[in-house]
């Protein structure tokens, strides 16, 4: 068996014969291998990095393997952006790339680039192959390795001779994946003690609470989630990544929390005595300063997470449980199923049933039917209309920035993997092609993809892309002509020295014009310019045959809020007039005694700074 | 270990081309700082033995052992306590010696100390092989360095095993 012929048999025998990719020189052994086979899809996109970017937006809706295959030299090192993006974001994906032949590796030879070296530390693991003989257990590995335990993306670098090369084994490809060094934790005795442990705390806390973290969606736990939190009785709040968790329209189920997180979130992860941590790493975006993380100082933090070097990397942890979360979450609800049978251990002494609805009601999506003050649409309008058009198995995947924040804020997300977005590296130019991803893994779901201006224009050339294999998409592009989240950070912490971020002609004339880019890929598209035509425009793009357009001309200065102040604790905010704000403006503290809790309302005011109407004062 | 902040860290690897780029540059990407580190072979054909000093205080060296764990080319990993453990190191010296008298001077430091030798002498200099303790390398060359003038100087790293029965040994 040839080389080419052994990657084609693995990638069929394991099911995964759809790939993304682009040709060159170093490849061409294997798209000449591919040519003519039915079983296996290759979708032609136009930049590398889309190639990356679609295996793991196609990985994240699909659950399986995304697979992506280029040249090498640039096309290798265009899928690095695409690798890091999938690696910080755990997203099972196995990229190979061509390589020029063996004789000629580190003579500098044309399109020869070290990418082993380029992606060791955005993969959880690379290879470069020199023996044909290990073709069919490398690429066995590399699948194996990249979808079980935390995953992640994989690497491999294919010479060109080794592609064509012929393997004299007698079985090319081993029958099992022997690997000493890598044993994918799930599950151990000791979590049960652990579990113990936390459901002590959990039980016997006044507040306690839950982040819902992107493990959870990858060990597809929403299930179990969902009946732990109707079991305890307690609130989530969610990260990034974890949105679709659970959802959204649960009465427990507070939203996002973090630096863009919401504020009845910030408020709850600040007063919490007790913090059950689900897959989720603690990164920057969620605890603020960590010098005030957790917000009570004595706090108890229980974190589960199947990535032992999670744990305690970011913030001290009291009971660390490393563990598969959904045999975790198994095990959490047959030790509680047991305690909540007998009446001596059955008490939850959980406070947050009385304050929960007055928190799940404060602050609900704004419908702002006025234009804004420029007689621009707000763009929270824009994700009022398609929360409301949005069905429960469409997926949403958004780009980076403003647009991505407000989407996370409101749109009602009720299943994992219908909400797609860059989280870790935070990709502009993520959300195009990793939504041809989705569609391509979901075909009967509606893709939604929520975008800036500035991000769209990253990989607009995709457009070629979705027309050529009839791929249909629906791209929002919230058009405020600025790089929006930058000139937010400018407009509040540099003085409103805007730097560089405004996409618009010195005259305010804009480039592109995006219905004639459209146009210019056969494309159908529509531009947005009053509140009212949202909602047409949204259902136009939903009943449209093939990928549909709509820009949204937008607000330009419009900010997404809350924020927290760089390096500030998550009870800081930015208010609507760009003050510093406590939490604590908006909420009072939580009632410890019954005495405290007398009369006690949640809301403290309401203050006019959170009201939407500041935009038109 | 002569520093207060320096921990031992033995690792049983994969003998692959890049393993030790994949460990070094682990540390380099995530700001944790090496010491010293040798690699040889160990005592199974295909695995690679590496000894690790690397710098940090509890907290950095449990999160550098947890991220060594998590390299897949990495087998084991093994904090080696000094109080449980037999550190060596060796160093070469190669010493500009002014005269006869100073080159018997050296000689006599030499004889002094267990495991240290001459290795080579030329009329201006002379070259020293020592092995032993971190400490001990240190004190022996700052001895010979007042008698000849320290023109370069060679060590290999730590190496490092656990005392008795105890290995990482895959057998």
């Amino acid at each position: 068996m040839k080389g080419t012929e052994i990657i084609s048999k693995v990638l069929k025998d394991s099911g995964n014969t759809t790939l993304f990719g682009y040709p060159g020189g170093q490849i061409m052994p294997f798209f000449d291998q591919i040519y003519g086979d039915d079983e296996i899809r290759l979708i032609l996109v136009r930049h590398e990095q889309a190639a990356g970017h679609a295996a793991d937006g196609f990985a994240r809706a699909s659950g399986k393997l995304g697979v992506c295959v280029t040249t090498s030299g640039p096309g290798a090192t265009n899928l690095v952006t695409a690798l890091a993006n999938a690696y910080y974001d755990s997203s099972p994906v196995l990229a190979f790339s061509g390589q020029v032949g063996t004789h000629l590796i580190g003579n500098d030879a044309f399109q020869e680039a070290d990418v082993v070296g380029c992606t060791m530390s955005v993969t959880k693991q690379n290879y470069q192959i020199k023996d044909v003989n290990n073709v069919g257990r490398v690429f066995k590995e590399a699948m194996y390795i990249a979808t079980t335990g935390r995953p992640g993306p994989v690497f491999i670098d294919l010479p060109r001779d080794i592609q064509q090369a012929e393997c004299n084994l007698a079985e090319p490809i081993p029958e099992t994946i022997e690997l000493i060094s890598y044993n994918p934790r799930v599950f151990s005795k000791g979590a049960s003690l652990q579990i113990k442990r936390a459901l002590d705390l959990i039980m016997n806390a006044q507040y306690p609470i839950i982040i819902a973290g992107g493990g959870i969606v990858l060990a597809n736990a929403q299930d179990e989630l969902q009946e732990l939190v109707n079991l305890l009785h307690i609130p989530v709040v969610y990260t990034l990544m974890g949105k679709g968790s659970i959802p959204d329209d649960h009465p427990y189920v507070l939203g996002m929390l973090g630096m863009h997180g919401r504020k009845r979130s910030n408020f709850a992860i600040s007063e919490a005595d007790v913090i059950l941590a689900l897959g989720t790493r603690f990164s920057d975006r969620i605890t603020g300063d960590l010098a005030h993380f957790p917000g009570q100082p004595n706090a108890k933090i229980i974190h589960v997470d199947i990535d032992t070097a999670e744990i305690g990397k970011n913030v001290p942890v009291d009971v660390p449980i490393v563990a598969d979360l959904k045999l975790a979450l198994h095990e959490f609800l047959s030790q509680l199923n047991n305690r909540l049978a007998d009446p001596s251990t059955a008490t939850i002494n959980s406070w947050w049933y009385r304050w929960i609805q007055e928190l799940k009601d404060y602050n609900g999506i704004p419908n702002v039917t006025k234009e804004g003050p420029t007689g621009r649409i707000v763009p929270e309008k824009v994700i009022f209309e398609l929360n409301n058009i949005l069905q429960a198995d469409d997926i949403v995947v958004t780009e980076v920035g403003q647009a991505q924040m407000y989407a996370a804020h409101y749109l009602n997300r009720q299943k994992p993997r219908t909400w797609i977005s860059s989280g870790g590296l935070g990709t502009m130019g993520f959300g195009f092609p990793a939504g041809i991803g989705a569609k391509i893994a979901k075909p009967d779901s509606e893709v939604w993809i929520v975008a800036g201006d500035g991000s769209f224009q990253m990989n607009l050339h995709e457009l070629a892309t979705v027309k050529q294999n009839d791929i249909k998409v629906n791209i929002i592009i919230m058009n405020n002509q600025y790089l929006g989240m930058v000139r937010q950070w400018q407009e509040l912490l540099y003085d409103k020295r805007y730097s560089y971020t405004c996409l618009a002609c010195k005259d305010g004339t804009y480039f592109p014009d995006f219905l004639k880019l459209a146009d210019a890929y056969g494309l159908e598209g529509v531009r947005v310019e009053k509140p009212d035509e949202v909602a047409g425009a949204l259902e136009q793009a939903r009943k449209a045959d093939a990928t549909f357009l709509i820009e949204m001309l937008l607000e330009p200065e419009a900010n997404t809020l809350p924020m927290l102040p760089p390096g500030g604790a998550v009870s800081t905010f930015f208010s609507r007039r760009g003050e510093k704000k406590s939490i604590y403006d908006w909420f009072a503290r939580l009632p410890r005694n019954e005495s405290e809790a007398n009369g006690y309302k949640v809301e403290r005011i309401t203050p006019e700074e959170d009201d939407i109407n500041v935009y038109f004062e | 270990m002569t520093e207060e902040n320096h921990v031992c860290i033995g690792l049983l690897v994969y003998d692959h081309p890049g393993v030790m780029m994949k460990i070094t540059g682990m540390f380099a990407r995530r700001g944790f700082n090496i010491a010293s580190i040798s690699v040889g072979h160990s005592e199974r054909p295909g695995f690679s033995r590496i000894t690790i000093v690397a710098e940090g205080d509890e907290d950095t060296i449990e999160q550098i052992i947890k991220q060594l764990h998590k390299l897949i080319d990495v087998v084991k990993v093994q904090h080696l306590e000094p109080s449980k453990t037999t550190i060596r190191e060796a160093a070469l010296v190669k010493l500009n010696v002014r005269d006869n008298a100073a080159r018997q001077e050296i000689m006599t430091l030499v004889d002094i100390y267990r495991g240290a030798k001459v290795i080579d002498v030329t009329s201006k200099t002379i070259t020293l092989e020592v092995t032993g303790s971190e400490a001990k390398l240190e004190s022996f060359i700052e001895l010979v360095a007042e008698v000849g003038t320290i023109k370069e100087i060679a060590r290999s790293g730590v190496l490092a095993l656990i005392r008795g029965e105890e290995s990482i040994s895959l057998e």
